[in-house]
């Protein structure tokens, strides 16, 4: 049980950018704007110029549909837009047409690993509005001189997915926003890595005290640090006899820390009322429909993976974080041996693409079941197959290529394996002096295999393939569960090897 | 009725700069105009409900397509009425 | 001075565009009316030398056509009579811009308003006053007096001007010429710079109803810009019939209350005569929450205009002041840039929609308005058009009731409710009252254009007020 030492409660705002649509919610303008000139994207509508008038997006609302059904709220029959009144320069009208009385969704939660287990996050709502502009400050807000402003992200599409106050610490909060990410990602409605994608306000408070709300966070670390800093600002307010008021801080990246908002006074009267220009969405119908249409989502896919393919929990999890992961393992997982095939995608391949940052899609399926054949064949040790796949993502080539090129491939690994054991039987004190802890004894059996080989061989995977023979029993070293030992007697010497290769020394004649 | 100070307050929150001879000046005339207001308290609207649109339109959408008919504006004219700009960027005050 | 549209299209073709243009030119140049904050000269002229040349042709083909400042002209400047914009110059037309253009009207100037479309005489133009033709010391009525004035005083045949509460109706009336206030929905307001969005039409002015028709039929129907404008294309011009057999009138007694003139009651009772003559039916209705409709109208029409008018900051056009920080900036440039009443009302609005007088003013204002449309509905289950004097009073004096908020605001007590119900209404002139026009205002159904045109165009047929024209101009 978790028991919140200091009270902390924290509630998330994430605004979601519909980036994947080709218009923003409002009006015509493309959404990619990236990388564009400022206000190279903007037209009447979304400049707010006098006398223009928005039109909804309809694919807009249908994406608004699906993650309110992936958040497992209740979608509303009757939905309407509204107009929030305040002023800011990335504002052009004065007031933002947003959702305020009946959003389109609410009511849903989402489940994450709390600080002692599964714990239910609620979603209060999740609605529909338009995102503003973006301001360009001459070094930090308080300091700058003046403000720039571009109005290309203004009017783009978003979703604001509101939380209940059910966090109790940063670590949660930002196992939420994972999560939160997670599910949407899935719905193929927005570009998690674009810039702005997903931007996020906290709510804090401790102790039943008024809460401080954190704006211009842009990333979830930023997000854990913001809220780890309040956390400590408001123990020192208190600490020091004071009260905790409600007010807007703006989170400092650079500095990590959360200054003060206020300007002349901070009543919040956004004086919401109907937008006049907009008629009412009746769409009760939209969602049975729309609920069709969804992917298996990430908890779903999860438990369907661990109970299908029989992997483990961890494995299941991490898999499915991304949709296009989760699609590439099962691809491969229904070719190849679904254990390893978890193992090789998940600690392996994804640990490759995250060091690289890039996503499973700069991998081919087709590769990767290449390499798990040619492991399962014992052609390529694992660090052949390691090499293979950072080759693949560095240089680009093909498994085939490579091996040949960088002679990775176990002289007919069968052929190194026979005359590794025939090493053993016919030197059985070498390899009992080896088991011993007299790891020098190990270069007379690699001898011998090379001489058998013809130096064919890689001396180093001889090696590997006595060691693996003689410690773990168990060649090609891919499962590291352990293998039944036994002790057997070639020659004169007991030598302990694996129940397999005993057998198989057994049917080779050797015992 | 509104005072003085609700109207600092209204001025504020309608961004009007307002002097004390404007609030001198405006405070009779607008207490005026609300008193007039409460001629709406002598009808009875229980159960009547507002009009927020006064035609039963609904569903009026855009599909998400890219405006042909010459929607977008150009940097240019996006800043062609633009008191103060830098670098293709509106120009406004700093915020502290 | 005064021609048709068929005159002036007999004129083009016998000379040219060329000269029809620059004669209005002309005559707006020398006017003492104010009746244009700016006149589009240049690109008027380079226009028609256009139409003339290449022969081309439309219902407006050549005409020179008056557009009130608040509807958005690309590359010509609009300024909504406000000093906050000043020298703002569109970088796109209004929906209704692009119709006219496609029916070769030819835009000769901007006419004056009221600042942002509040008021009911132009007086609180930041450009000052626009004079009545009538009479050089009245008021032409207002928001849309620039256009009306124009109109009756020869300087442009057709204008289009917006109607929220009357705007376009009451300067019709006191000028003594015809404007027509469709049906909410019928013309699109993509382009029109928003006073009150839920109450607020585009509306044609001209001497006769048939060219109002003309004008209508041109600038109405569908625009998937406009999230309120209706799908309903319907040829107006071809209703235009002299005959009102049958025509089932009904006349609201609440219209003719205490403040109304007894000349303007006693034209616009001999005009329902007029029609009974010819054929039509009257009936007393009973519209009890008329009395409201003021109160109501103010409360929605400030509150949606305190919404609409936070965008102008200086910022992104018009006015800017010093620099300070951001927000104080905000609060002196439209301290600066707006007039009183735009301020008053912004004031107000923003009180009736702020916490704590939200219920109390802007959704009570709401209720009522359901009230006020209902009443609508319930008279025309029995009748098809109501009858109404447009304005209470002849014309008043400059400067008569601008310090008076009230006494203006009661002014509207005709029009208002037509805008709450949303339903269609045009005022036609009818007579005189010491040599000032009196308008009588013919209201329809929803989306019933086809009957109030009729009635108005056959009462129009048989009467000659709309011939009349002021002296001295």
């Amino acid at each position: 049980m978790y028991d919140n030492p200091d009270g902390v409660m924290i509630g998330l705002e994430v605004h979601v950018q519909l980036n994947k649509l080709k218009t923003k919610v409002f009006c015509g303008c493309v959404t990619d704007y990236h990388n564009d000139p400022p206000n190279s994207h903007v037209c009447p509508v979304c400049l707010g110029l006098p006398g223009s008038m928005p039109v909804i997006n309809k694919k807009a609302v249908e994406a608004a549909i699906k993650i309110g059904l992936a958040l497992n709220c209740k979608v509303e029959e009757h939905t309407q837009f509204y107009r929030k009144n305040y002023y800011y320069p990335d504002l052009p009208k004065g007031f933002q047409i947003t959702q305020y009385d009946f959003p389109i969704s609410s009511g849903g939660y989402v489940m994450i690993e709390g600080e002692d287990g599964e714990l239910r996050v609620g979603i209060t709502r999740a609605h529909m509005e338009e995102d503003p502009g973006r301001l360009v400050h001459e070094g930090t807000i308080d300091k700058s001189k003046y403000t720039l402003i571009d109005y290309n992200r203004s009017g783009m599409a978003l979703i604001e997915i509101v939380s209940d106050p059910d966090m109790r610490s940063p670590k949660e909060a930002r196992r939420y926003l994972d999560k939160l990410r997670n599910i949407v990602g899935y719905l193929d409605v927005f570009d998690g890595n674009l810039e702005g994608a997903m931007r996020v306000d906290a709510n804090i408070s401790i102790m039943g005290g008024q809460r401080a709300e954190i704006k211009n966070i842009s990333s979830f670390k930023g997000a854990e640090r913001a809220l780890l800093f309040e956390i400590v600002r408001q123990k020192n307010v208190l600490r020091r006899g004071g009260v905790v008021v409600q007010e807007t801080r703006h989170f400092d990246e650079a500095r990590e820390i959360t200054l003060s908002m206020r300007t002349k006074e901070e009543a919040h009267d956004y004086r919401y009322f109907p937008e006049p220009d907009l008629v009412p969405l009746k769409i009760s119908g939209w969602a049975p429909a729309i609920k069709e249409t969804l992917p298996e989502l990430p908890d779903a896919r999860r438990m369907r993976f661990v109970e299908q393919y029989g992997i483990k929990d961890d494995h299941a999890k991490a898999l499915t974080s991304e949709l296009k992961l989760a699609i590439f393992y099962e691809d491969v997982a229904k070719k190849a041996d679904p254990k390893t095939a978890a193992v090789w995608v998940c600690d392996v391949l994804k640990g490759e693409l995250n060091y690289r940052d890039l996503t499973v899609e700069a991998f081919k399926k087709e590769h990767m079941l290449s390499v798990l054949e040619l492991l399962a064949g014992r052609k390529i040790t694992e660090d052949g197959a390691v090499d293979i796949i950072r080759t693949l993502l560095d240089k680009g080539g093909s498994p085939e290529e490579i091996i040949k090129e960088k002679g990775l491939v176990i002289v007919a690994g069968d052929i190194v394996e026979t005359a590794a054991l025939e090493a053993i039987v016919e030197n059985p004190q070498a390899a009992a002096d080896y088991q011993a802890g007299k790891v020098k004894a190990l270069n007379s059996l690699v001898g011998v295999v090379m001489k058998k080989t013809k130096g064919g061989a890689d001396a180093r995977k001889v090696r590997e393939v006595l060691i693996a023979i003689l410690s773990d029993g168990f060649y090609p070293p891919i499962e590291r569960e352990k293998i039944e030992k036994t002790i057997i007697k070639i020659g004169d010497v007991m030598v302990e090897v694996s129940k397999p290769i005993a057998n198989l020394l057994k049917k080779m004649g050797y015992v | 009725m509104i005072t003085r100070k609700d109207l600092t307050h209204i001025g504020w929150l309608s961004r009007l700069e307002l002097s004390e001879k404007d609030i001198e000046k405006y405070t009779p005339k607008l207490n005026s105009v609300l008193d007039y207001f409460t001629e709406l308290d002598d009808v009875d609207t229980e159960g009547v409900p507002p009009t927020y649109h006064v035609l039963p339109l609904s569903n009026v959408f855009r599909e998400d397509e890219v405006s042909a008919q010459g929607g977008s504006l150009t940097q240019e004219e996006a800043l062609s009425n633009a008191p103060k700009t830098q670098d293709g960027f509106f120009k406004a005050p700093r915020m502290m | 001075m005064w021609a048709s549209i068929n005159e002036l299209k007999e004129k083009i073709h016998a000379g040219s565009s060329e000269e029809v243009v620059a004669e209005y030119l002309e005559r707006i140049g020398r006017s003492k009316l104010n009746a244009f904050i700016s006149t589009s000269g240049e690109s008027a002229i380079s226009r028609a030398k256009e139409i003339d040349a290449n022969d081309i042709e439309g219902p407006l083909a050549g005409i020179p056509v008056a557009i009130k400042d608040n509807i958005s002209t690309r590359g010509i400047q609009t300024t909504c009579a406000s000093n906050i914009l000043k020298g703002y110059v569109p970088p796109y037309d209004a929906h209704v811009i692009e119709r006219l253009k496609d029916a070769g009207a030819i835009i000769i100037g901007k006419t004056n308003m009221d600042e942002f479309a509040m008021g009911t005489s132009t007086e609180t133009s930041f450009y000052g006053a626009t004079k009545n033709p009538w009479d050089m010391e009245r008021v032409p009525g207002g928001s849309s007096g620039g256009s009306a004035a124009a109109v009756a005083g020869g300087e442009a045949p057709i204008a289009l001007g917006s109607d929220t509460g009357g705007s376009v109706r009451c300067p019709a009336s006191f000028c003594g010429v015809v404007g027509l206030k469709p049906t909410y929905g019928v013309i699109s307001r993509y382009g029109l710079i928003a006073y009150a969005n839920s109450l607020e039409q585009i509306g044609p002015f001209a001497t006769s109803v048939r060219d109002v028709t003309t004008l209508f039929d041109v600038v109405a129907g569908y625009d998937p810009r406009d999230s309120t404008s209706v799908d309903k294309e319907v040829n107006y011009s071809s209703s235009l019939e002299n005959n009102v057999k049958g025509l089932r009138i009904g006349v609201p007694e609440e219209y003719f209350g205490e403040g109304t003139d007894e000349k303007v009651e006693k034209a616009v009772r001999d005009s329902i005569n007029t029609l009974e003559e010819l054929g039509a039916k009257t009936t007393t209705v009973k519209m009890p929450h008329t009395k409201y409709a003021l109160a109501a109208y103010y409360i929605i029409a400030m509150s949606e205009a305190s919404s609409n008018l936070a965008r102008f900051d200086g910022m992104r056009y018009g006015l800017r002041t010093e620099d300070s920080d951001w927000h104080t900036t905000f609060s002196q440039v439209r301290a600066s840039g707006f007039g009183d009443e735009v301020k008053r009302r912004i004031l107000l609005g923003t009180y009736a929609l702020s916490a704590g007088y939200h219920d109390k003013y802007y959704l009570k204002a709401l209720k009522v308005r359901t009230l006020i449309k209902q009443d609508f509905e319930r008279a025309f289950k029995d009748v098809d058009v109501l009858i109404t004097p447009t304005m209470p009073y002849p014309a008043f004096k400059l400067g008569e009731k601008i310090d008076d908020p009230i006494s203006l605001y009661l002014a509207d007590v005709d029009t208002v409710p037509i805008n709450l119900a949303g339903v269609p209404s045009i005022s036609v002139p009818c007579g005189f009252s010491g040599g000032l026009p009196i308008g009588l205002q013919i209201i329809g159904k929803h989306f019933d254009e086809a009957t109030i045109l009729r009635a108005a165009y056959t009462f129009e047929e048989n009467t000659d007020f709309h011939t009349k024209r002021p002296e001295g101009m």
